[in-house]
């Protein structure tokens, strides 16, 4: 059974609209990819799916997001519940000012994890399952600003999976790093798919070969083709995708 | 191109750097000029109250002798209204920055007119607030010409400098990481509590303490709601009369005996050592903070 199901999703900034109609599966335990030029709608789409767009002013969606029985796009759902459910990693890494620790910790103390002993399990589960443990396992409270910046991004992949989410977004996650930083998410990102479900925008079509399901490709708010990515790569129906992949646009 | 790069190669780099010292000169000298003028002040302060500032200074009641006078009651009656004055509008200034940063539609007129005044209410000179202070506190509510009026005629004063540099904290709050908050399904105010307030903190310490400290040194908007100029008991409560340092001070050296000039000095020194204190207090508390975020 599908995770999520998007159906006709429209999107406005005011008056420009940024998502047109997109309808689209997203298959648990599966990654996913967006990929399209800068601009045509990818970040917009993906901050649909934790409601990360009602910080914006003045903006409108129709269509639906069906997760979990219940259409995200709603007003009325409970965004706070939705938003434990659907973690979210962004472009550049914004660890919190605290340590290491509270950085992790961040999410459940706040809705009650109170029990030191509780913590520092969830604490250490989260770092190993972002593959960053034994790098800090000595000095949990140094801030989280001094570790490198590939560190301090699995630092807040740590943060999301200490929430024990269903989801994982992700926004161009290694735009910021530098190739080997960039390999040990990828390689991350692969093995975190058997337990949860993945959801990125990449800037790298390579990234996207390299570690995706699915690809779908984005252009000026539309779904222009999406598919396995193998099929994406090596056999691309339209011939938008084609060219972009071969990089003779974008 | 060819030209532009002969003109970059050729171009005589000396006046600019000659006009860089220049500037570096001139400022060092602007500093030296305030540092000079504080020295001035405080070393004929000093020769002035020489032998007069001490304990029995601090302890004593003032007296119409002069050999007598001291400065207890002032100091006590700083210390309650400066308190009392911080313990209100430090909650609520930052609680009115919050709203207006955090929750407020900024584009809605109503709160854009009440920005607008806030920012403007920071430029009246106190005497206006200490007529305000007399008509609503003093009159009005009946609190008398006590420590409880006095206090929040100072918080009105200090209120929008408070307001404007917690507004200006906040909002350097980045937005990533109000996001890194919400995106773990934090509320607003988890949010706020979480991350907004310790990284705002250092900020709003220093408007804090910019405000409280311009309260210390009032005189005009206090004599307006009544504080008194002799006052020979410690206030008990916040409905009692009081008098501050700088009122007892301002008292002084309208006296016409010398001695009474060597007592302010005393009262003056008294005061910037109060200031200086409580300034260093606030600094302290502020930079654990700041290490907390570096
Ligand atoms: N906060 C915003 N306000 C107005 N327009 C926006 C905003 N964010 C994005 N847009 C517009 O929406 C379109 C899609 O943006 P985005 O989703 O960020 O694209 P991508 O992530 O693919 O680069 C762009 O045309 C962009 O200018
Ligand atoms: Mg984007």
């Amino acid at each position: 059974m599908s995770k999520i199901i998007v159906e006709d999703l429209n999107f406005y900034y005011g008056d420009v609209q940024a998502l047109k109609d997109v309808n689209m599966t997203i298959e648990p335990n599966e990654i996913t990819a967006l990929i399209g030029p800068s601009g045509c709608g990818k970040s917009t789409f993906l901050r649909a799916f934790n409601r990360m767009n009602d910080f914006i002013k003045n903006t409108s969606v129709d269509g639906s997001i069906i997760y979990d029985g219940m259409n995200i796009v709603d007003k009325d759902i409970d965004v706070v519940e939705l938003r434990m459910k659907v973690g979210m990693v962004f472009q550049k890494p914004n660890p919190l000012p605290k340590s290491i620790f509270e950085n992790v910790i961040y999410g459940p103390k706040r809705h009650g994890l109170k029990k030191k002993h509780l913590q520092k399990e969830l604490v250490e589960s989260s770092l190993k399952q972002a593959a960053l443990w034994e790098e800090v396992k000595e000095d949990l409270n140094k801030s989280g600003f001094e570790l490198s910046g590939g560190q301090q991004q699995r630092l807040c992949i740590a943060r999301c999976l200490s929430m024990k989410p269903d989801i994982l977004l992700f926004d161009e996650p290694t735009s910021a790093l530098d190739p080997i930083s960039t390999m040990k998410i990828e390689d991350l990102l692969v093995q975190l798919k058997e337990h949860y479900t993945i959801i990125i925008v990449t800037h790298s079509m390579h990234q996207a070969a390299r570690i995706s399901d699915k690809t779908a490709f984005f252009l000026n708010g539309e779904v222009i083709e999406m598919g396995e990515t193998g099929e994406i790569f090596s056999n691309a129906k339209d011939n938008r995708t084609e060219r972009y992949i071969s990089g003779k646009f974008g | 191109m060819k030209d532009y790069h002969d003109q970059l190669h050729n171009y005589n780099t000396k006046p600019k750097v000659m006009l860089n010292r220049l500037f570096y000169i001139i400022l060092l000298v602007m500093t030296m000029f305030s540092v000079f003028v504080l020295a001035i002040l405080l070393y004929t302060i000093i020769r002035d109250s020489w032998g007069w500032f001490n304990w029995d200074f601090i302890t004593s009641m003032p007296s119409r002798k002069a050999e007598n006078a001291g400065i207890y009651s002032a100091l006590l009656g700083s210390i309650w209204t400066i308190g009392l004055t911080a313990l209100f509008s430090i909650p609520l200034g930052v609680g009115t920055a919050l709203y207006l940063e955090e929750y407020s539609d900024k584009a809605n007129h109503i709160n854009r007119f009440i920005q607008l005044n806030i920012s403007n209410l920071a430029g009246i000179p106190s005497i206006v607030y200490g007529m305000l202070g007399l008509a609503v506190f003093v009159r009005f509510l009946a609190f008398q010409r006590s420590i409880l009026s006095g206090a929040l005629t100072l918080t009105l004063l200090i209120l929008p400098v408070i307001i404007v540099s917690s507004q200006e904290a906040i909002k350097s709050v980045p937005t990533n990481l109000k996001e890194a908050s919400y995106a773990v399904g934090m509320t607003k105010w988890q949010t706020i509590t979480g991350v907004v307030l310790p990284f705002s903190i250092p900020g709003i310490l220093t408007g804090s303490i910019l405000g409280v400290s311009r309260a210390m040194g009032e005189a005009a908007p206090l004599i307006l709601v009544g504080a008194a100029g002799y006052i020979n008991f410690a206030p008990k409560s916040v409905f009692d009369a009081y008098t501050t340092l700088p009122i007892q001070i301002f008292n002084w050296t309208s006296r016409p005996q010398a001695e009474f000039q060597k007592i302010a000095a005393a009262g003056i020194l008294l005061l910037l050592i109060f200031l200086l204190t409580s300034n260093a207090i606030a600094i302290v508390i502020r930079n654990k903070y700041q290490n907390r975020i570096d």
